[in-house]
């Protein structure tokens, strides 16, 4: 069996590449330039191109079998026409191609900020995605890409959506890193109390979660999965947890939750004028993810993909230290 | 202008019956149906809308064992019956053993039934349901049920009709107008001619304030089915007639018939059920009080916090349902009077198991025989009267308590009256509470540890006859405006007792009782069955439930505790908690209270003790944790004399909270020839369990989870109900080791019954194993290998995770061996089965504000719980209840938590 992974460039992607790959699985990649996973195991097959290019796509999925898809534009602001083409445009083009390929699986990787309307949510299991509430650009066009997907679920086309929960890992530019760069810089403010309570999920059981829904996609299909840690913890918990494993201070400095999502709000419009180099420091979605609660039931998803997390918070943020003590 | 037709008008309108518009909100289309009733003697066939599931049963081939024959008040209709109707439905398919056929009514000129223009006094709408269920063959079992207006027209029919009648059931309603009491405010008003025809039928005001009084507000859509047949001055004649109808005086053309129905349902020996909500305007507690003193054997449900649309409010249905299964089904085939008495029998556990049984003996019973006695029966060591040592000697009792008994009866009170004692402990109430059992006066207590809201709202719902009060209490009983006649503890001065509506003080009523003969004059003793008490559960989780005690069972008490200590007649026994007194004439022990304040108990000194036992060569001593710790924080004060006193003391009980092992081994280095005790218990069933230090000790070097109660004394059988993974105890009795479970208890001294809450009182007896009547404590525990139960919290505040639940106590003791933490408690966030575990803790140093643990602090937590903690929270201090501070109520900390980390602000909780 051969399986398409796209978005490979990125942390979560290559993890799923170097998994199927480790087990023997054939492994195609595709994504726009370097794949962060065949270039250290030089094997299978790599695909450059994006996911709104028709004939790219088109090359992707010939002679697979299965697809896991995670390539999207990732980002907490943006033009909202770009994040259209490619978040739901992309996901349609490359559903139709492999459905025209004879692909049998494909699995979805989604995010839970596709059912967050911005309301805490204590112990739900994966709510309806829903494109019209969700919050920002990119978990809008995501939501609607995910119903895309389980839309075209059909027989001899299994189609599963996962949605792995902030994840975190060792190397990871997107939430780590940008974590510890602003404490580093003493720009880091906890929202609130910092007592919302959060679940994340570590790289590598994200990974294996992915994996075992590709293997029971004809028992899953159609049906969306939640993945997290099952550990929620405080937000000011995570907070210095990942700073003490990079060796910075945690944060010290208060922000009211109200103040920080309306100053996001002002953020995130003068950057829409004049972006800058760099994503705007704080937008109304990230002041609403970080300061109200948003923790899962895992029940269905463990029970109905046979899975549970090998590597707890504790563990992972052990090997989060090592990662930060290497040199 | 034809909105303001006149009443004739409106009422001399004619309109054919309809089927409800379709859909209305919770109606299934099957059940509604239209019913031609041929007119007897002449008069006009009438049409009936109902909600009827015979048609749907017959379909399904299910025999139904009866009807239920609902009757709605004004201004509402058949819908009001909705949901009973579907859950009767479903019930029948479920088992056809429980299959009821239900039908409810629309009464003529209501709902979507015939407008018939023509007025419907009472004695009419009774022969019209009549000739209803003529009509319709309801000839087999049939329990009525009503509400408001229509329990009357129900209980109309239901005397009526003796012969099919299997049950009756109300929901708020009245069937007698009782002499003293004003007509109730809102119909007052709507009953002023001037306004009577303009509120109820030219404009919705009185229907639209009826369906204005559900508790929570009714959904719009609901509110519109309500409004549905009654759009419209001309379909509304009904809700004006029926308000024209209600007698206000003996005048009044339906006054006969209301009595006649009343008169009737006194005579009725049927099973009988109320269901009240006590919220309601109209019909106030004061009916409820009516209808149970015409049938007594009715089982009552108050449904704390639900009012007059109590059919809306509260889950009705299935209860209703509940009640036909347990109560109704077993009399068939006995006559139904056989059946009330037979079911009260089996309630009583000893009875259903003779070999139980011992030997009844009245609580007062050594008060007869030691009426000559000038031995001490009471001592206490700092009267409130002031002045030195005050000693009661039995003789002296015995005749107090004759005289009090029997002036209590020349001013009216009689056997079966409720009498609230609202009277701190001391001689005043000892004497007062064993006048009141000699006579077969109900005693209700509830004490000022439920919070002046809490106190009130049991008072109110105990609807005492009499209450008896020292001043401030009867201040509260008049601005609160609780029931009963009043009597005051002292004389007060005449203005004073005027105000607060005082019949006679205590000292009055004993020289009344003198001039009557004291003890020579009484009525005969009541029967050990009778019931002699409600006391008043502590409310720590939820509103304070009554609990009723018969005179056997409290006799059982005093035998249990007396077998268990070994005290007797000759005993000298300190009473460090002043309720403790109150035992000594019936255990025939000289009880001596030490000097310290009644209400706070942490202020007794171990001079204050060893004087008490001094003053009656004391060998037992019983006291709360807060006043053994004061009494050790002052054991250097003592001198040689006073400790050789404490020396002497052989047993000490410690009631109350649990007190930990440190502070035991130092109250036994003071008493060095006593044998500690703690015993286990609850309002419900007062002595379950006793442990004494050495088996503290042993059970400390066991890692068990909860806290080790010890063993039941032999007249006590315990199990636990095993609990499934969603903390439901649902498991089979078993008293297997390790295994988790709900403790259940069966005894000769556990609680008679819950007070007007049939639903939790059928729930707590649900099991019936080995023959016995077992009650269900709410606690979780566990016994050991060597039999030994361990308490693991209370049932509501089982933590369930993912992997299982989790009982709390174990991992709060675990998170208490934490330096710095001082308290702690275990709560569950999220929904059942699912949960995260929150540890929120009292710190040492206390914290100065609601804050998360150190990242230090919550790493020592997890590690010594053991469990996966997602959070801990420090606060400043953890709410308790007022009674014990000791209980805390995790079910409201763990919503207060649920806020915080959930990002909300910090509160304290």
């Amino acid at each position: 069996m051969t399986v398409l992974v796209t978005g490979t460039s990125g942390l979560l992607g290559a993890g799923v590449a170097d998994a199927l790959i480790a087990r023997g699985t054939d492994v195609c990649t595709f994504q726009r330039g370097a794949s962060a996973s065949l270039s250290t195991l030089g094997a299978g097959r790599d695909v450059r191109g994006s996911v709104t290019d028709p004939a790219a796509v088109e090359r992707a999925v010939d002679g697979v079998h299965a697809v896991v898809h995670l390539a999207a534009k990732v980002s907490l602001a943006g033009d909202e026409r770009d994040f259209e083409a490619v978040n739901v445009g992309g996901t349609r083009l490359l559903l139709d191609a492999a459905k025209r390929a004879g692909v049998s699986r494909f699995v979805f990787v989604s995010s839970p900020s596709v059912a967050h309307a911005g309301i805490s949510i204590v112990g739900d299991d994966a709510l309806p995605a829903d494109p019209v509430r969700a919050r920002g650009p990119y978990a809008r066009t995501k939501a609607a890409a995910e119903l895309a997907a389980l839309a075209a679920d059909a027989p001899g086309f299994a189609t599963v959506a996962v949605r792995p929960h902030l994840v975190w890992g060792p190397n990871d530019t997107q939430l780590i890193a940008r974590i510890v760069e602003r404490a580093r810089d003493g720009r880091l403010p906890l929202l609130g109390a910092g007592a919302a309570l959060i679940d994340t999920v570590y790289r590598d059981n994200a990974v294996d979660a992915i994996v075992a829904a590709l293997d029971r996609a004809d028992i899953v299909h159609g049906q969306s999965f939640v993945v997290t840690n099952g550990e929620p913890r405080t937000v000011a918990e995570l907070m210095s947890s990942i700073c003490r494993a990079a060796g910075v201070e945690p944060p010290r400095l208060r922000v009211p939750a109200g103040l920080a999502r309306f100053a996001g709000g002002v953020v995130e419009a003068v950057w829409r004028v004049a972006p800058g180099e760099d994503e705007p420091p704080m937008t109304r979605f990230l002041a609403e993810q970080l300061s109200t609660s948003h923790w899962y039931d895992q029940r269905r998803t463990r029970a109905l993909l046979n899975w549970t997390p090998a590597v707890s918070l504790d563990e992972g943020f052990a090997r989060l230290a090592d990662s930060y003590r290497r040199p | 202008m034809s909105t303001r037709a006149n009443p004739a008008r409106a009422v001399a309108a004619r309109a054919d019956a309809t089927l409800p518009p379709h859909p209305l909100p919770g109606l299934e289309p099957a059940f509604p149906r239209l019913v031609r009733v041929p007119g007897a003697g002449g008069g006009a066939d009438r049409t009936w809308h109902l909600l009827d599931n015979g048609p749907r049963l017959a379909e399904l081939g299910i025999e139904p064992r009866g009807t239920v024959l609902c009757v709605h008040g004004n201004p509402t209709w058949s819908y009001l019956w909705r949901r009973l109707v579907s859950a009767a439905t479903d019930a029948a398919v479920a088992s056809e053993a429980d299959a009821w056929r239900v039908v409810a009514v629309d009464q003529l000129d209501m709902g979507f039934s015939e407008r018939t223009g023509e007025r419907r006094p009472l004695a009419t709408r009774i022969a019209d349901l009549g000739a209803l269920t003529d009509e319709l063959g309801l000839d087999g079992p049939v329990v009525t049920l009503g509400h408001d207006w229509g329990g009357v027209v129900s209980l109309g029919w239901a005397v009526d009709h003796r012969e099919s009648l299997a049950g009756v059931a109300v929901l708020n309603t009245a069937v007698h107008q009782p002499e003293h009491l004003p007509i109730p405010a809102p119909l007052r008003l709507a009953l002023r001619r001037s306004l009577l025809t303009r509120s109820t039928v030219d404009t919705p005001a009185f229907l639209e304030t009826t369906l204005a009084l559900a508790h929570p507000r009714l959904p719009a859509d609901v509110r519109d089915a309500f409004r549905a047949p009654y759009r419209g001055a001309e379909r509304r004649g009904g809700i004006g007639g029926f308000v024209a109808d209600i007698p206000v005086g003996p005048g009044h053309e339906s006054y006969a018939e209301l009595e006649r129905v009343a008169a009737g349902v006194a005579a009725l020996d049927v099973p009988a059920l109320f269901l009240w909500g006590p919220r309601d305007p109209v019909f106030g507690e004061q009916y409820l009080a009516d209808l149970l003193q015409r049938v007594p054997h009715a089982d009552v449900h108050r449904f704390e916090g639900t009012g007059h649309l109590i059919a809306e409010d509260a889950e009705y249905a299935p209860v209703v349902l509940d009640w036909l299964r347990e109560r109704v089904r077993s009399a068939e085939g006995a006559s139904s009077a056989e059946h009330a008495s037979a079911d009260a029998t089996d309630a009583s556990g000893e009875n259903a198991h003779p070999e139980d049984a011992a030997a009844f003996r009245p609580l007062w019973r050594n008060l007869d025989e030691l009426a000559d006695s000038t031995l001490p029966a009471l001592v206490e060591m700092a009267p409130r009267v002031g002045g030195g040592p005050r000693t009661v000697t039995w003789a002296k009792l015995s005749r107090r308590v004759g005289e009090i008994a029997a002036g209590l009866v020349a001013s009216g009170v009689r056997a079966g009256d409720r009498v609230s004692l609202l009277v701190p402990p001391g001689a005043d109430l000892t004497a007062v509470l064993y006048a009141c059992l000699r006579i077969g006066a109900i005693v209700v207590v509830a004490d000022a540890g439920l919070g002046i809201r809490g106190l009130s709202r049991a008072v109110r719902g105990a609807r005492p006859d009499h209450v008896i009060g020292i001043e401030t209490a009867l201040a509260a009983a008049r601005a609160l405006g609780w029931p009963g006649q009043r009597f005051s503890a002292t004389t007060l001065p005449a203005p004073a007792a005027a105000a607060l509506g005082v019949r006679a003080s205590l000292p009055q009523l004993a020289a009344l009782g003198a001039e009557r003969g004291g003890s020579a004059g009484l009525p005969p003793e009541p029967a050990p069955d009778d019931v002699a008490a409600v006391l008043f559960t502590s409310g720590s989780t939820g509103p304070a439930k009554g609990v009723v005690y018969t005179h056997r069972r409290l006799a059982g008490v005093r035998d249990a505790l007396s077998a268990q200590y070994g005290v007797g007649v000759g005993t000298g026994l300190v009473a460090g908690f002043a309720p403790f007194a109150l035992l000594g004439p019936a255990l025939g022990a000289t009880s001596v209270t030490p000097d310290m304040s009644v209400t706070r108990p942490g202020t007794l000194t171990a001079t204050a003790v060893a004087d008490a036992a001094l003053a009656v060569d004391a060998t037992v001593l019983f006291a709360s944790p807060a006043a053994l710790t004061n009494v050790l924080a002052t054991a250097d004060d003592l001198d040689e004399r006073r400790r050789a006193a404490l020396g002497a003391v052989r047993t000490l009980l410690s009631a109350g909270a649990p007190l930990g092992l440190p502070l035991l081994e130092r109250v036994a280095a003071l008493l060095p020839a006593a044998s500690v005790h703690t015993p286990y218990g609850m309002t419900e069933g007062l002595l379950l369990t006793d442990i004494d230090l050495p088996g503290i000790r042993e059970a400390a070097a066991q890692d068990d989870e909860g806290v080790c109660v010890g063993r039941p004394p032999a007249t006590v059988h315990l199990r636990v109900s095993p609990l499934g993974p969603l903390g439901e105890a649902t498991g089979p009795l078993t008293a297997e080791p390790g295994v988790t479970g709900e403790i259940v208890v069966s005894a000769p001294h556990v609680k008679e019954r819950y007070d007007r809450l049939w639903v939790t009182d059928s729930a707590s007896r649900r099991d019936r194993d080995e023959g016995r009547t077992w009650h269900r404590t709410g606690d979780v525990g566990h016994f050991d290998a060597a039999g030994r139960l361990w308490v693991e919290g209370r049932l509501p505040h089982v933590l369930t995770t993912a992997a299982g639940f989790v009982t709390p106590v174990g991992p709060e003791q675990r998170a208490e061996t934490v330096p710095g933490i001082a308290r702690a408690a275990a709560v569950g966030l999220g929904p059942a089965g699912t949960q995260q575990i929150v540890i929120v803790a009292e710190t040492r140093p206390a914290a100065r504000r609601v804050d998360r643990a150190s990242a230090e602090l919550t790493a020592a937590v997890r590690q010594a719980v053991g469990l996966p903690v997602a959070a801990v929270l420090v606060v400043p201090v953890l709410p308790t209840d007022i009674r014990h501070n000791s209980k805390i109520d995790r079910a409201a900390l763990a919503r207060w938590a649920g806020g915080i980390l959930a990002g909300g602000r910090r509160v304290a909780p």
